[in-house]
């Protein structure tokens, strides 16, 4: 299992996540590679399906990011993002995924050392698990 | 077909230093849509967009990805590049392999190279979707709407109206000046408060420009930035003010007289009335429920005297309709009721008073004349004991902000007090004493040692009357004693809260309050002025409490708002918004609740959601909420996210 590499998609929301992910690139903080980002106008955005395409097809792990509780620049999106979350869990338990494959963390414009640290973790926090069991070959 | 160019930046080494460009311009040189894979040293100077200028127009590209910085760099830059040879803006994407890939694995070269090679393939399949759009344009009424006729509302409205605009002023009360005109004397410099707002009253009230309509209130508030359809509510004066030279006479006959309310229950007016001396416009209205003749059927003095037939007993309210293309929100604030204290006996002892009867009492125009007498039995209080923080702070009494405006005037009251009284002593209690404003501090020590004002810091428990006296039993938390002081009168500086009909006035304008009522701001530190509703701005207490200089400042902000959106010939608004698939869209209504700008809306007829264009903000809120996927961002539909996804697994 030593020399799996996890891949993670990221949907970051553009003003907090997606802005610390350039500034940890700004302050040269050096991460693993694992992560692929797509920029989402905002965490509120990011719709469950998406998250469940990406299980499907191979990704060991999908990082939503979004603006801290209250920071929202669309006022109340990451709290939509963190009760859609909630019930993606749910059902991907219910399923028997693993649902710590899904991390939600609310990452500001100005930690950029967070969104670094976070994909850090997420990576190694993958490796011990190994790869995701449940990849689907087809198409939905 | 797809002739999609792709430029890879090296951005000096920062890029190529950690990249394999070659190898990256090599693996796209034969992909599928791409006409040109090229590179260059630094794709954002000028040889490096004509390089993709040139390629658009001789390759005839009709999408561009240039993989480079952050698009938050130079996604600008390039759009407009792209612009300048002829191809939509909207066609050309970033590929950030800067930021968030080449400064960030600079150890791991080669997966630093496929992870870019990644990221331009998700890019690639954005572009093949990405339509032509084109920015949206709306015609603007400009036209102002300012709500609320205080000391904010006035210098919104003048600053508008100055640079040449209309302006509707509204105001609930039958004349202008808010607050401010019920202020004795202002801190930090002690001038008298009329004598600096008349002049703006009157200002406003003879502006060419502005549309005065006191005795209003706004009743429904349609449409969206740049246009909305006002629909606002003439309460009946019974005084027909085009006749009514405000000549008083009517005041002066007029035999019934109930409590002022510009007193604050301090002195009397009479059923008809003005509500100051100073009244802008100096019409009278009369207050049905004081006036004998709608309370007993007789009397008619009033109709008898006025020389001019101004009095109208039939007048009924009028419903007046007004078009505006932006609304300033400036409704000011109350102080607290008094049930909410309890403790300190507001409302039960005469001699208890709040901060604005202090004010009347000591204003020339006030009850007294301006001399301190106390409300009892009109002797000049020896003792006098100020506290401050009366709920304010107190999240037990729902109200844990500070007031920001007590600690100064509780000084400046203090202070006025000794003037008029030399031998009479002045007791504060206080928290923290909040003297943040420019010369605040100095005026506060000012009035410490020139008036030697005693400071307690510590709180008030209980205020009871004992013969003419009220006990005041406090704490030093100082010294650790109690304090026990027989006063002749106790001012309050009860907490600042939101006007009487906030919440339902937000509900009319569609935007939202804060849960004590105060308007919420776009965002607290940098849009404080705007709304959460686009072309809804906000000056004053409306959105929390403040003194009159931030109040000001906050109103000249409001109206430079105005002005900015006024100043352009239409209203643009990027095209990167929601859109409807109307054969998808089964009218369900998820994405009017989901969307937080109130930009969407069911077309009852048709039985579909539709999008206001103008308040959309393109978060996407509505496309993640939307079962049928019938809600879309343009540009950024499920289908090219998902396209994304597969790319990179």
């Amino acid at each position: 299992m030593s020399d799996f590499e996890p891949k993670i998609i990221g949907f970051l929301c553009n003003w907090c996540t997606y802005t610390g992910a350039d500034l940890a690139g700004t302050a040269r903080i050096q991460y693993p590679s694992n992560i692929r980002v797509i920029r989402m106008m905002c965490s509120g955005g990011v719709d469950m399906v998406y998250v469940m395409k990406a299980l499907l097809e191979g990704a060991d792990g999908v990082l939503i990011g979004g603006c801290h509780p209250g920071d929202c620049h669309y006022q109340s999106g990451n709290f939509k993002a963190r009760r859609r979350v909630a019930i993606l869990k749910k059902i991907l338990q219910q399923l028997g995924y693993n649902e710590d494959r899904v991390w939600l963390r609310w990452i500001s414009a100005s930690e950029g050392k967070k969104f670094a640290n976070t994909v850090t973790e997420m990576v190694e926090y993958l490796k011990k698990l190994g790869p995701n069991p449940f990849k689907y070959t087809g198409n939905i | 077909m797809k002739k999609i160019g792709l430029f890879i930046c090296h951005c000096g080494s920062n890029i190529a230093g950690t990249i394999d460009i070659p190898e990256v311009k090599k693996f796209f040189s034969e992909y599928d849509d791409i006409e040109i894979s090229d590179d260059y040293k630094y794709m954002c100077s000028e040889p490096g967009q004509k390089k993709l200028r040139d390629a658009i127009v001789e390759r005839g590209l009709n999408g561009v990805v240039v993989a480079c910085c952050s698009p938050r760099m130079h996604e600008i830059t390039f759009r407009n590049a792209a612009v300048s040879a002829g191809l939509n803006p909207y066609k050309v994407e970033i590929a950030n392999i800067r930021e968030q890939c080449s400064w960030v694995h600079q150890k791991e070269k080669d997966k630093a190279t496929k992870k870019s090679i990644d990221i331009i393939k998700t890019m690639i399949e954005k572009v093949k979707r990405d339509e032509a759009l084109q920015p949206i344009e709306f015609d603007i009424t400009k036209r102002a709407l300012v709500i609320g006729g205080g000391i904010a509302g006035i210098t919104a409205a003048v600053d508008i109206a100055n640079a040449g605009y209309e302006v509707v002023l509204v105001e609930k009360r039958h004349s202008i000046g808010g607050k401010m005109l019920e202020l004795s004397e202002t801190f930090p410099t002690l001038d008298c408060a009329q004598c600096t707002l008349t002049p703006k009253t009157v200002e406003a009230g003879r502006h060419p420009k502005i549309k005065l309509m006191v005795y209003s209130e706004v009743e429904e508030v349609k449409g969206y930035i740049g246009n909305f359809d006002v629909k606002i509510r003439r309460k009946a004066s019974y005084v027909d003010w085009n006749k009514c030279t405000g000549c008083g006479l009517c005041q002066e006959k007029c035999p019934s007289k109930t409590e002022s309310e510009f007193d604050h229950g301090l002195g009397e007016r009479k059923a008809i009335y003005t509500l100051s001396p100073q009244a802008v416009p100096n019409k009278p209205i009369i207050d049905k429920n004081s006036c004998r003749f709608f309370r007993e059927g007789k009397c008619r003095v009033c109709e008898k005297v006025c020389p001019v037939q101004a009095i109208n007993y039939e007048m009924k309210d009028e419903v007046i309709e007004e078009k505006v293309g932006a609304i300033v929100v400036a409704t000011g604030y109350e102080i607290l009721e008094t049930e909410k204290i309890p403790e300190y006996g507001y409302g039960m002892y005469k001699d208890v008073i709040d901060g604005l009867q202090f004010e009347r009492l000591n204003s020339a125009s006030g009850p007294t004349a301006g001399e301190i007498r106390r409300p009892s039995d009109g002797k000049v209080p020896k003792e006098v004991v100020f506290i401050k923080c009366v709920g304010s702070r107190d999240p037990e009494k729902g109200i844990p902000y500070c007031s920001r405006i007590c600690c100064m005037y509780l000084g400046k009251h203090a202070r006025l007090y000794k003037h008029k009284v030399p031998d009479g002593q002045a007791y504060l209690f206080y928290m923290d004493i909040r003297s943040f404003g420019k010369g605040y501090e100095e005026f506060i020590q000012q009035s410490m040692e020139e008036a030697n004002l005693l400071y307690i810091r510590g709180r008030v428990a209980r205020i009871m009357q004992e013969g003419d006296k009220l006990v005041v039993w406090g704490v030093d938390t100082l010294s650790g004693r109690k304090v026990e002081i027989k006063a002749d009168m106790v001012v309050l500086g009860t907490a600042v809260v939101p006007s009487k009909g906030a919440t339902e006035l937000a509900k009319v304008l569609r935007t939202a309050t804060d849960e004590y009522g105060f308007f919420n701001e776009a965002h607290i530190k940098l849009k404080p002025v705007e709304s959460m509703t686009g072309g809804i701005y906000l000056a004053g207490c409306a959105q929390a409490p403040k003194d009159i200089p931030d109040t000001v400042a906050q109103a000249g902000a409001a109206a430079a708002k105005v002005l900015s959106l006024f100043g352009q010939e239409k209203m643009v608004q990027e095209p990167l918004i929601a859109c409807v698939d109307t054969d998808l869209c089964s009218g369900c209504g998820v994405c009017v609740t989901a969307c937080p700008f109130d930009a969407r809306m069911l077309d009852v007829d048709e039985k579909i959601s539709i999008v206001n264009e103008a308040l959309c903000q393109g978060c996407g809120a509505c496309v993640s909420a939307c079962p049928n996927k019938a809600c879309q961002l343009r540009n950024a539909s499920p289908k090219t996210y998902m396209a994304m996804v597969d790319k990179y697994l």
